[in-house]
């Protein structure tokens, strides 16, 4: 990053009550009030959300994207995990 | 609004069709062949990632350039409903602009280096914006023609292999179709007025027609990265194609404003169901490129001027916001 750059934030939008803050882009500002009030003009100018969060991308932690197999491969092979593992007769109803 | 920059041959940068191929980037193109996305921290091919920083960047470049021909306008607007739709399509542009140099920040370049390459004259943007904006009629020209060429080119551009590119798109092609219409809607009050008006509107189209068209970048069989821009799936239909499809939905649009498209070759094909138009003048195009159109160099200064008259406000902004920072460590500690 240039040495003047104002710093990279991320900024997730909730579309509407009831439903998540996603991510949608990002932005510089130079602290989290300025990045807050130019996510509003930049990604809500047609009413697209009701609540902004914005992160310093620094803050981030994210998984590897080599590390993909490891990762999440584990939870392949564990098809025990999911209802239509077990054997129930049709006549069984509710279940 | 959009670019057709992407098509230019930077001297010395031609991506040749990779022929012998790694190990990973036979995964990669496997994966893209597949309609997989690639995301920003995924392996990428270095010419993939080059030509997305170049491709993104002169379309956020555009995006900012565009900002001036029609900026130009606002505060003449003829009535306060078209001054309201003018000053939101020209911060819509903004928005689009930063949304894309988001987009290619993620590949890693930096959003000073993109400016830089703006100012300095490195980076390329549509050659479109070099044409200046005479009269009023002229902001109904770009909405109809310019914005409805960008469109035509953006919409496939929402199914990109690249992730990030492919969600600004889609974005950016959501809010595009009320800049077209707004346009189409201000010729069609021209056409519909006076002689006069009629006049103006007959102008303008005659002297955005051909740029329009150019928006679409070279003919097929000069379009230096074509082939494999194709098989990366960053580029889906030629650009010839999507020209084409341009001319066929525009010339109804025009002949129901009761205007005449200025190319004496247009006729409509009965066969082919398209219509066929004239050869266009790519010296013209060539000229506008390298600099010498009409507005190159006052559009750039415009750019600078803007960045150099900025740079305090954006060394203030950091500046408070590390003093209330040290500020805040130094309560809590």
């Amino acid at each position: 990053m240039a040495r003047n750059e104002w710093p990279l934030f991320e900024v997730f939008i909730r579309p509407k009550n009831g439903l998540s803050h996603k991510h949608v882009g990002s932005l510089h500002a130079a602290d989290p009030r300025m990045a807050l009030e130019n996510a509003r003009d930049v990604y809500t100018r047609r009413g697209e959300g009701v609540s902004i969060w914005v992160v310093p991308a620094a803050a981030i932690s994210a998984s590897e994207p080599g590390d993909k197999e490891s990762f999440f491969e584990p939870a392949d092979d564990k098809v025990y995990r999911h209802p239509t593992f077990y054997d129930i007769p049709d006549d069984v109803k509710n279940i | 609004m959009y670019t057709q920059g992407l098509d230019q041959k930077p001297e010395g940068d031609v991506i040749p069709l990779a022929q012998d191929k790694g190990e990973q980037e036979r995964r990669f193109q496997e994966r893209v062949d597949a309609e997989e996305k690639i995301e920003p921290r995924d392996w990428m091919p270095e010419g993939y990632r080059r030509t997305l920083v170049r491709q993104i960047s002169q379309h956020a470049h555009s995006e900012i350039v565009g900002m001036l021909p029609e900026g130009n306008w606002i505060t003449r607007a003829p009535s306060l409903r078209r001054k309201v739709a003018l000053l939101a399509k020209v911060q819509d542009e903004g928005g689009h602009g930063l949304y894309l140099y988001s987009a290619a920040e993620t590949l890693g370049v930096s959003r000073d280096e993109l400016v830089r390459q703006l100012l300095t004259g490195k980076a390329k943007y549509s050659s479109i914006f070099n044409y200046p904006t005479l009269t009023w009629a002229d902001i109904g020209a770009i909405g109809w023609l310019v914005d409805g060429a960008a469109i035509m080119n953006q919409v496939p551009l929402c199914r990109c292999s690249y992730g990030p590119y492919a969600r600004a798109m889609v974005r950016i092609c959501r809010e595009e179709s009320f800049h077209q219409r707004q346009g189409y809607e201000i010729m069609l009050t021209l056409a519909k007025g006076t002689a006069e008006q009629k006049r103006m509107a007959q102008d303008a189209l005659n002297r955005w027609w051909w740029p329009s068209l150019m928006m679409f970048g070279p003919n097929d069989e000069h379009s230096a990265h074509s082939a494999q821009n194709m098989a990366w799936k960053i580029k889906r239909f030629s650009n010839d194609e999507l020209r084409q499809r341009f001319v066929d939905a525009t010339v109804p649009q025009a002949d129901y404003l009761g205007l005449t498209v200025p190319d004496p070759e247009l006729r409509f094909n009965a066969e082919t169901g398209h219509y066929e138009f004239g050869a266009i003048d790519w010296s013209e195009f060539e000229q506008v490129l390298k600099g010498n159109g009409p507005c190159n160099r006052e559009r750039l200064e415009a750019r600078r001027e803007a960045w150099d008259e900025g740079a305090w406000v954006r060394e203030a902004a950091l500046a408070h916001a590390k003093k209330r920072e040290a500020r805040a460590m130094k309560k809590a500690g």
